[in-house]
């Protein structure tokens, strides 16, 4: 009987039926679009994660059936659960995006903005994030926060001025591999990303840190400054991996394969988490089967100057003789499509 | 037909009357057209020896400009060759080493540099596109060649060329 109980949520307007226990913004994601506000700390995958960006703050104008009043403040919808009845305004209320503009802003005040030099750029969060909700210049006149160099291995490089402290590399030590070798040090302002007395992170699963992070604090040193990530072409593959699934996006320059990340789902979170030696080891073509290109939305970069795609205007759908004009061209996107 | 615009005019060729049919004046006036123009200001330029200036806004060959250290500002972040129209820019980048700062402003550089000027349609957005303002279309036009090959411009021809300061107090050798 009580597992049957659904809450009827509604979230810019939009109705929705989910358990009781959901997050507001997993009732978000389940209706999708543009209402799911931006998470860089949140993790579906992750145990505890969220709660520390405080980029998908959203307004409560109604708290449940049974008690009406909205809620005080704006609150963390990764974190906060649904009640019966309520009433969530996302993108609706201008109060949110303002709150939002400030988060951004106060996320950008220690990043040094170096995406010409990151290799992150392309795929990362946080210049989405800045793209959609941020300012031009900054406010901030001091001098960013600098960090000496560590080293992390010889397979991830760590950038710790890039860093926006989401923990979820954390979690990723905590849960996914046996020896957690990294963590924060230091407090507030000095908190920081760094390995107990410079230990290596050496774990079969570690490089999943380099996936989850939102920001190009951590990346791949086999693909530093290799190429940019939107001058190659992701390819969907698998191999049979003993500690992992092997599902895989490959990812090619030409006939090379320059990196292997975990695939990436719409909100940037990886569907599977895949080993070490599928993430570095493995970058010949020989050693995967293929299965098809991967789909990039059309609004990233990275599906910047790729035609292959057919997007006949909205009117073409209904008019009859401008689909017989256009027969040709539909027959062959057909044909090159898979 | 009737006009539509009412702007037709028809023309009617009517009989040459006397001095036109002798047709002297009519040689004169075109003779002295001539002459005068001897006497004018010859508009036409010895190109390669003499040259015109160019407009402030002219887009042609580029450069990779360096810093005020004399460092290359290009960071190879592939916006250029992204916002190309033509596809024409590519570059290969690497990591700068220990004791080259004073070569390279930035992290990472653009080791491989190339533009095929016989893609390059001159538009100027890779030097819009910049975030290091590293390129600027400001040089002259891009010379002719015999050869496909030697269009393609290697950092050799587009580096903008060291200009070495001389602090107060030093010499030049």
């Amino acid at each position: 009987m009580a597992e049957d109980i659904k809450f009827k949520v509604s979230i810019d307007g939009i109705p929705v039926e989910v358990p009781p226990g959901t997050t507001i913004l997993n009732a978000a994601r389940q209706i999708g679009g543009d209402i799911v506000p931006p998470a860089m700390c949140y993790y579906s995958k992750l145990e505890g994660s969220g709660g520390k960006c405080r980029t998908c703050l959203v307004k409560v104008s109604k708290g449940s059936e049974k008690d009406p009043r909205p809620m005080p403040k704006l609150v963390a919808s990764c974190r906060t659960t649904v009640m019966d009845g309520m009433e969530v305004q996302n993108i609706t209320s201008p109060e949110v995006i303002e709150a939002r503009r400030g988060v951004v802003e106060m996320l950008l005040i220690n990043h040094p903005l170096d995406c010409p030099v990151c290799d992150q750029a392309g795929e990362c969060h946080l210049q989405d994030l800045g793209y959609e909700h941020g300012l031009e210049g900054t406010r901030y006149e001091f001098e960013r926060r600098t960090f000496d160099k560590i080293d992390i291995g010889d397979k991830v490089q760590l950038h710790m001025t890039r860093c926006i402290l989401c923990y979820r590399c954390v979690f990723v030590a905590d849960q996914l591999t046996p020896q957690r070798v990294h963590g924060i040090l230091g407090r507030g302002d000095a908190a920081e990303i760094s390995t107990y007395i410079k230990n290596a992170i050496d774990n079969d699963f570690s490089g999943n840190v380099i996936d989850v992070c939102p920001v190009g604090a951590l990346t791949d040193k086999t693909f530093r400054f290799k190429n940019r990530v939107w001058f190659t072409k992701p390819v969907d593959a698998h191999r049979d991996c003993p500690t992992c699934s092997g599902k895989v996006t490959l990812w090619y320059k030409g006939e090379e394969v320059l990196r292997v990340t975990a695939r990436k789902d719409e909100y940037g979170e990886v569907e599977e988490f895949i080993c070490n030696t599928c993430r570095f080891e493995q970058k010949a073509t020989s050693d995967w089967v293929i299965e098809g290109p991967r789909k990039i939305k059309h609004t990233s970069v990275i599906s910047a100057n790729h035609y292959e795609q057919l997007r006949p205007p909205a009117v073409v759908k209904k008019n009859l003789t401008l689909q017989e004009a256009n027969k040709e061209q539909f027959e062959r996107a057909d044909r090159l499509l898979p | 037909m009737q006009s539509l615009s009412n702007r037709k005019k028809v023309l009617e060729q009517k009989p040459m009357n006397f001095w036109e049919r002798i047709y002297l004046p009519a040689i004169f006036q075109g003779l002295s057209i001539t002459i005068k123009h001897f006497f004018k200001r010859i508009p036409t330029v010895r190109y390669p020896e003499v040259k015109r200036p160019y407009s402030k806004n002219f887009r042609g060959q580029h450069s990779l400009k360096r810093d005020e250290q004399g460092r290359e500002r290009c960071t190879a972040c592939g916006l250029c060759a992204l916002s190309c129209p033509a596809e024409a820019i590519s570059m290969i980048s690497a990591e700068r080493q220990k004791g080259e700062e004073h070569l390279y402003r930035e992290e990472k550089y653009a080791a491989v540099y190339e533009i095929n000027m016989l893609r390059c349609i001159f538009c100027g957005l890779c030097e819009e596109a910049c975030p290091k303002e590293a390129i600027y279309l400001d040089g002259e036009h891009v010379t002719a060649d015999y050869l496909r090959k030697d269009f393609i411009y290697g950092k050799d021809k587009l580096v903008e060329p060291r200009f070495d300061f001389v602090k107060e107090g030093e010499t030049t050798t």
